[in-house]
């Protein structure tokens, strides 16, 4: 069993977890935050999709204690209770979801895109996309929603960040 | 008087999931929960000589490794019920394989431990022992043989299913007329790849004698019925609840054996066990689809009439397919004519067993059909010397030509076959792209523009499947539930359905809830598979929402001492015509009929809901052409496709934004099928893509922005409405290989394959590069 502490969507944790115990494991098992979903456990579809210190990672292909001292935000951090965030309103309002299981690495992917980058080209929308699997949409709704957004908000930043 | 009906309704089921807070079957976690991992057969076809589980048993944390011995015993029932007949013809189903192994990925043992981890531990600590055989693999037609080996010795024979209707003239003018055309096609193995794998949680009520399993299924109702039959208990002793659910595809219609191991395990340990499939194990054991072999052939006369066809189609069910022998051979040959007269067909098809993992319905089981007509129909044109546009305008089923009955069997009524093939070729630009083509064919690019034109059954009207059934419960305070037999998994019958019942009983959107998914609080339903929520459900809910309007409307006469026929019901109240100020609203009535049945009319009995059902007619078609233009690159063998464009016929639309998202998905998964998917097997039953480095799903950078057009011919069922959700999946694959066939034509190379990934198509281009 190894220490950590880190903070998860701005609330501190600490624990002992086996060093094996993977980050989504984690987030999903011991904090609860089922929200972070599993789609593959092998770093290519992007479901488990969240913020480490700000950049978007694979929460399957770490490890929790690879956490240790930094800052983690999942899709539960991204809005306020009962709230949507521009970019979640954007897939909403284009239809860029039908089963929601992939939509939350989709949407932290989106958040870590356009916080960087916040009125990226169409090419590296898609670029910035490409990283995450979806089954349903045939992607049309998620990349028009990413689009509306960077052309309505080009300099601002977008989604409140926590 | 609709007012949501037709309307891109925002969905209601889309904060939730936007914001992490669906529940999917593994987010749930009971008190006491164990955990199953299973230990899956590493060899095709071989005899299980022994399996070890001592030092798995003696693992820290392990509760139990159970073997067939202790798992199949409990199976009293395995094969489906209601849906298609117990009776089909089928495999010899076991739970764990016994004392042979019939495909890789088939489960062996069921390790139950404390968490996952641990369970996965152990059965890397089991020792299993195989005597190897070589498996019946890929030549469909040398497996069929007699004299071979089995992979059912039970059975006596590989042939799984065969049906023959040949047809002498059709066979003679293949052979005689000027224009005759055959193409030998495969139709590679793809598999459905919902994003949340299989998983399942079973809570032993050991008191009561009752069994709650959440679960990840496009059909709860069927799943209880499994449930119940496999484990000899009573149907109200089993309870499946099955909240979001991570996509299907037709991988989730049914109660899975490996799901059956678990409930089965459960009950030997009476602990809740969670059991969540990761996608090695999706990928190889859960059921994949498609993988035909198609020899079709075509004839027309000298005016470009198809004057006969032929299609001798084999496809493969692999060992253990779900549903009987899993395949669609009988509907690919009904389907084959499909948008055309096509006068006389000369039909056989063959199912066969083989040592892979089974066959099972993925969006469009039939796709093979409009694969082998739309290639064989450019094949012809080419050869004619017509453009293929021209060659379907001549052959394409016109409305004065309906009814139009087959020489295969269905009868189309309702369809616009011409219409969308002309709003199609419209959209895309037809006109001018001959001329574009040329040009670009000048310096050295090539491009191609291939159309797909299908019609599409759907909402099925045998059996269990052609009934759907809503409970409509009008609550005191005015607001309504909706409770559906369905299992929606994706189609947004949250909001479809309350869209449909708010504009029946006059009430806003916002004040009704619709619900599917726990058996315990739904009426028995057939699921959400075969595209028929819309035409089925939408209908069932209509009725229950007719039968509570007209009481609505029996209070409110009461109350307001007005007729029935004099009473109009809009935005939440009733009113007496032409008199606007006399009225009451829905809630008052609502509250009047819980609360006070002394007021009510008397012999109208208290309360305010309705059961109700709908039947459907025996197939309800809808129907779409595709266009689709691309590039190829001659140097990296690559396809970008440029523009894609649907014109589509599902009648009325309840959403058009989620007629359009189904499209685009289905589309999406075509367009996979026609460049990217292909599940793998070697020479030695081996699954080689069973990570999604090696099977590969399109991106968002592989989908282009999907142009739609929509024609509206209403369907014989009330409101007019149609299935549509399989279509893009069929029409895809026959656009893209059509445009690539189209791209490719100066090289004169033939498409045999799918998919048509770089290497293939270099390989076309310059066959002796597959040599090096």
């Amino acid at each position: 069993m190894v220490k950590i502490e880190f903070e998860v969507n701005g609330r501190q944790r600490s624990g002992d977890v086996e060093s094996r115990l993977t980050l989504a494991d984690y987030l999903r098992e011991v904090c609860g935050l089922t929200g972070t979903h599993l789609g593959c456990e092998h770093g290519v579809c992007g479901a488990c999709t969240v913020l480490l210190d700000g950049e978007a990672v694979r929460s399957c292909l770490l490890f929790a204690v690879q956490a240790e001292g930094s800052s983690v935000t999942t899709i539960e951090g991204l809005s306020n209770p009962g709230e949507l965030s521009h970019i979640q309103e954007a897939f909403r309002a284009h239809h860029g979801l039908q089963c929601g299981f992939c939509t939350p690495g989709f949407i932290v992917t989106a958040h870590a895109l356009l916080s960087k980058n916040p009125s990226p080209t169409d090419e590296e929308i898609l670029d910035g996309l490409s990283g995450n699997l979806c089954r349903c949409t045939g992607y049309q709704g998620i990349v028009h929603a990413v689009r509306s957004v960077a052309v309505q908000e080009p300099s601002s930043s977008v989604g409140e960040e926590r | 008087m609709s007012r949501f009906v037709g309307q891109s309704v925002q969905r209601r089921e889309d904060p939730r999931f936007l914001t992490g807070q669906g529940t999917y079957v593994d987010d749930v976690q009971l008190k006491g929960m164990l955990h199953a991992a299973f230990l899956r057969s590493d060899v095709a076809r071989g005899r299980l000589v022994s399996v070890n589980a001592e030092r798995a048993k003696a693992h820290p944390g392990v509760v139990a490794v159970f073997l067939s011995g202790d798992i199949n015993p409990g199976a009293l029932e395995m094969r489906i019920s209601s849906a298609a007949g117990s009776d089909m013809p089928g495999p010899p189903l076991r739970p764990l394989a016994d004392s042979d192994v019939r495909f890789v990925g088939e489960p062996i043992a069921v390790v139950v431990a404390e968490n996952r981890y641990l369970a996965e531990d152990a059965v890397d600590l089991l020792e299993v022992e195989y005597e190897p055989q070589s498996p019946l693999l890929d030549d469909l037609s040398a497996i069929a043989e007699e004299g071979v080996e089995l992979v059912h010795p039970e059975l006596g024979s590989n042939v799984a299913a065969t049906m023959a209707v040949p047809n002498n003239d059709a066979k003679e003018l293949l052979q005689s007329l000027p224009y005759s055309v055959s193409l030998e096609l495969s139709q590679q193995r793809q598999t459905h790849v919902p994003m949340e794998c299989r998983g399942i949680v079973v809570d032993w009520l050991a008191a009561d004698n009752r069994i709650e399993v959440y679960a990840s299924t496009q059909n709860p109702h069927e799943f209880r019925l499994q449930t119940a039959q496999l484990l000899g208990l009573p149907e109200n002793s089993v309870r499946i609840i099955s909240n979001d659910v991570g996509g299907g595809f037709g991988q989730k219609v049914y109660l899975s054996r490996d799901e059956m191991c678990i409930i089965l395990a459960s009950r030997l340990v009476q602990s809740p066990i969670k059991w969540t499939e990761d996608r090695r194990e999706n990928l190889l054991g859960s059921n994949s689809a498609r993988r035909d072999d198609i020899l079709v052939s075509m004839a027309a006369d000298d005016d470009g009439r198809i004057q006969a066809a032929g299609l001798q189609h084999f496809e493969e069910c692999g060992a253990f397919p779900e549903m009987g022998t899993g395949g669609a051979g009988v509907a690919v040959a009904m389907y084959f004519p499909g948008p055309y007269r096509v006068p006389i067909v000369d039909w056989s098809t063959t199912s066969v067993w083989s040592n892979t993992v089974g066959r099972q319905a993925y969006r469009g089981p039939w796709v093979a059909e409009t694969y082998a007509r739309e290639r064989v129909v450019d094949e012809l044109a080419t050869q004619m010397g017509m453009d293929p546009l021209e060659f379907r305008r001549r052959n394409v089923i016109q409305s004065e030509d309906l009814p139009h009955q087959h020489p295969t069997g269905p009868v189309l009524t309702d369809v616009s076959c011409s219409q969308t093939l002309e709003q199609a070729a419209e959209i895309i630009g037809y006109d001018s792209f001959r001329a574009e083509q040329e040009e670009a064919r000048k310096s050295g690019r090539y491009k191609g523009l291939g159309l797909s034109l299908y019609v599409e059954p759907s909402a099925f009207g045998f059996g269990a499947l052609g009934i759907e059934a809503a409970t409509v419960r009008v609550l005191p305070n005015g607001t309504v539930n909706v409770t559906l037999g369905t299992g929606n998994h994706g189609q947004g019958l949250e909001t479809t359905m309350a869209q449909v019942v708010a504009d029946e009983l006059g009430l806003d959107f916002d004040d009704v809830v619709v619900r599917d998914g726990d058996t315990d609080s739904s009426p028995y339903g057939a699921g959400t598979i075969g595209s028929r929520s819309a035409v089925i459900a939408a209908n069932a809910a209509v009725n229950a929402s007719q039968e509570v309007r007209l009481k609505v409307l029996q209070i409110a006469a009461e109350m307001l001492e007005a007729s029935v026929d004099d009473l109009t019901i809009e935005d939440s109240k009733v009113r007496v015509v032409g008199v606007p100020d006399r009225g009451v609203t829905i809630r008052e009535v609502a509250r009047t009929a819980h609360n006070s049945p002394e007021a009510l009319p008397s012999g109208l009995p208290p309360g305010l809901e309705a059961t109700a059902r709908f039947q459907a007619p025996p197939v309800t078609y809808s129907n779409a052409c595709h266009a689709c233009l691309l590039e190829v690159d001659t140097t990296t063998g690559i396809v970008n496709i440029e523009r894609y464009v649907v014109s589509e016929d599902c009648g009325n639309m309840i959403n058009p934004m989620v007629v359009e998202g189904q499209i685009a998905g289905g589309v999406a998964q075509g367009i996979g099928g026609a460049l990217l998917e292909n599940m793998v097997y070697d020479t030695d039953g081996n699954p080689l893509a069973t990570s999604f480095l090696d099977y590969l799903l399109p991106t968002a950078a592989d989908v282009p922005d999907i142009e739609y057009g929509h024609i509206v011919t209403e369907s014989a069922v009330p409101g007019g409405y149609k299935g549509m959700a399989e279509g893009g999946a069929i029409g895809a694959p026959a656009a893209v290989a059509n445009g690539v066939a189209d791209a490719l034509r100066p090289f004169g190379v033939k498409i045999r394959d799918l998919p048509l990934t770089p290497s293939y198509i270099l390989g076309l281009l310059e066959p002796e590069l597959l040599d090096r």
